[in-house]
């Protein structure tokens, strides 16, 4: 199963997340805010000019930028 | 005395349960983060005098922010009775894990689940009692916002602390290997004890970001909100600021006249030509200054500010900040020195430092009564909007490039991550309270600075008492004569450069000094401006009155926040030497053009 970043998933897209490669504090932030293996999160929108992502994970919605999201790895579900 | 310790991450309505409990004045935001001071208050539970310490929000204990590490350090020096831990209850799956990584402390614990309004409408259901034996603590549903189950809440709190334990402080180390295995556990409990829909519905919040945060209109719209404020402000600010100066004209000359006789000269003139004519300048603007703070109040508590950090972000990344350093510019059109610590959300120093660099540019509250007054005596009613908004414009441009030119010296790479909270509307006391406490810190701090500054600038203007008042022998006149050959080139005369150099104490003294200094007040001074200043040297005045450096109280927030007296002298110094080549560029090249 090939795996998609976060930062490549089409606006609307859902993906489940496989893998997390960020550092260490970036990890534990993300994992507090519902970013974990096996979880669903959906792209929402993205600002202009290549700005930050806006990202739904459970019940929270979020704001990360491209190259954060890149550290995100998931498996695309539609 | 019993203590209780309020943690639980950013946006749980932390604040809002904190005032709920102790009638506080506490900030409310909506805004990561942004309840960075140390607030404590006593009430009386039970029988017994408690103090509630509201903890900065964190999002797991080892954080590396200022926040983050506040809270380690004081649960590892400060010994607590009590964990109070507040969680928003429609995001419980996220934030469990926080509370048993708390629980690991080994202090006692309540768990207050926070929005239980909001969790319902979203068709979220708890088992509490299941979920109090899984955790091993009380568990309490409360709205703090409407007082549901509040008193519950507090009854518990009591129960609690009825059982004699002594306060304990944590064991200093603490081990942070075993995350995963919580991780895990916090899911189980979940499974056992809550029930989430699978797709939550924010439909509302969804369908206000489909505008707020438009590719391209959400910026427009966003200038299109600023510029709502600043009207509202002013079409309501208007007549009650004409109503207050009448009021103030009024009793100085049906009473205070009267005292012209009665009293020594000397006492009359700085009883009511120095402190009553500068305070009363100055407090005139007082009612735009509460509209102003209560407009803020709304946008902050509303959830808008992370929707800008947003809009912003791409923009800011080019100076080498981010989205929030923007909010924080925003935060500054209030106050300065709470925008300042607003930046200990910030990890990266170098983030941080260039933040709180930019941040004295922006064109706080006090800086705005200046140039009301000064736009409002030197141009005509429909040019003076606009010298404001220009002034506005150069306040971000200021910071801008102060960014720009700093940014590789202060480099970061701080990875950003912002909640979107849902919008909320805010209930009616909260904006009023939350409005009240910024009008008050405002009211302490004017008041106290103004008096003493008009009282120094009186005598200045004084003294000594054998040559005529605020003539070119005074001390005034003296302190003008030496500054002279640097403030001529940007058009500013001898009494203006007293008046800049008190400034420099607190920009709300700058109204009150020009009063004291013509002698004058209200329409008769603004009458008076107008003959001793073309608009060239006025707005050269109010270029340099922005730029150069905000206010003392500023400058001991930017020393005591960085840590750094070098950093705090090169921000002053940057902002002097930058505020005189763009009051000299445009003075001279005004005059050029105009021959």
């Amino acid at each position: 199963m090939e795996l998609t970043r976060l930062s490549d998933l089409a606006i609307g897209q859902y993906g489940i997340i496989e893998e997390i490669e960020a550092e260490e504090s970036f990890r534990w932030r993300l994992q507090a805010l519902g970013f974990r293996i096996g979880r669903e999160v959906r792209l929402i929108r993205q600002a202009l000019f290549g700005g930050p992502l806006q990202v739904q994970v459970g019940s929270i919605n979020v704001m990360l930028r491209r190259q954060d999201a890149a550290s995100i790895q998931l498996r695309a579900t539609g | 005395m019993r203590r209780i310790a309020l943690l639980g991450m950013p946006n749980t309505g932390k604040s809002t349960f904190f005032n709920r409990l102790t009638g506080a004045n506490a900030r409310i935001g909506n805004w990561p983060g942004i309840t960075v001071d140390l607030l404590s208050a006593r009430i009386l539970l039970g029988a017994e005098m408690v103090e509630i310490v509201d903890l900065p929000g964190l999002y797991d204990l080892h954080g590396f922010t200022e926040d983050e590490q506040v809270v380690r350090r004081f649960l590892l020096s400060n010994p607590v009775d009590l964990l109070c831990i507040i969680l928003n209850a429609t995001q419980i799956d996220q934030q469990l894990p926080l509370v048993l990584q708390l629980q690991r402390l080994g202090l006692k614990t309540l768990v207050v689940m926070n929005m239980a309004d909001e969790a319902e409408r979203l068709g979220i259901r708890f088992d509490t009692a299941t979920l109090a034996a899984g955790l091993d603590c009380p568990v309490c549903l409360i709205s703090a916002k409407y007082g549901r189950g509040f008193p519950e809440a507090r009854k518990v709190l009591q129960q609690i602390l009825s059982l004699n334990s002594p306060a304990t402080t944590p064991a200093p180390r603490i081990d942070f290997a075993a995350d995963e295995a919580l991780v895990a556990a916090a899911e189980k409990l979940i499974a056992r004890s809550v029930a989430i829909p699978r797709m939550l519905d924010f439909s509302l919040s969804e369908r206000i970001d489909r505008f707020a945060l438009h590719p391209v209109l959400g910026i427009p719209l966003f200038f299109f909100v600023l510029f709502l404020l600043f009207q509202g402000v002013y079409t309501l600010g208007g007549p009650l600021q004409d109503g207050v100066a009448w009021l103030l004209e009024q009793f100085r000359e049906l009473i205070l006249v009267h005292l012209h006789g009665v009293l020594p000269d000397w006492l009359y003139g700085l009883l009511v030509e120095g402190v009553y004519d500068g305070l009363g300048t100055v407090a005139s603007f007082v009612p735009v200054i509460v509209l102003f703070f209560l407009g803020m109040a709304l946008i902050e508590d509303s959830g808008y500010l992370p929707r800008i950090a947003f809009l912003m972000d791409a923009l800011m990344a080019r100076v080498g900040l981010d989205g929030r350093s923007f909010v924080m510019l925003l935060m500054g059109f209030g106050c300065n020195v709470p925008a300042l610590m607003g930046t200990r959300v910030m990890r990266s120093r170098g983030l941080r430092l260039l933040s709180m660099l930019i941040i004295p540019f922006s064109l706080c509250s006090a800086r705005l009564q200046v140039f009301v007054f000064l736009t409002t005596a030197l141009f005509s009613p429909i040019q003076a909007p606009l010298v404001l908004f220009v002034l506005y414009t150069m306040s971000f441009l200021t910071a801008l490039v102060t960014a720009l030119l700093f940014k590789n010296r202060l480099s970061n790479s701080e990875p950003l991550l912002i909640e979107l909270p849902p919008y909320r509307l805010p209930t009616f006391n909260q904006v009023l309270l939350r409005g009240w406490h910024e009008v008050h810190h405002f009211l302490s701090r004017a008041t106290r600075f103004i008096v003493a500054g008009v009282v120094m600038i009186w005598l200045l203007t004084h003294l000594p008492t054998d040559v005529p008042a605020g003539s070119t022998e005074t001390l005034a006149g003296m302190f003008g004569g030496w500054l002279e050959p640097v403030l001529r080139p940007i058009g500013i005369d001898q009494h203006m450069a007293v008046v800049l150099l008190f400034g420099f104490v607190a920009k709300e003294i700058v109204l009150g000094a020009m009063a004291v200094v013509y002698g004058l007040q209200g329409d008769a001074l603004a009458q008076s401006m107008a003959q001793h200043m073309d608009w060239v040297q006025a707005f050269s005045f109010m270029l340099f009155t922005l730029v150069y450096t905000p206010c003392l109280s500023t400058v001991a927030t930017l020393r005591s926040e960085s840590k750094s007296t070098a950093f705090t002298g090169i921000s002053i110094v940057w902002s002097l030497v930058l505020a005189w080549l763009l009051s000299f560029v445009f003075y001279q090249s005004a005059r050029l053009l105009m021959g």
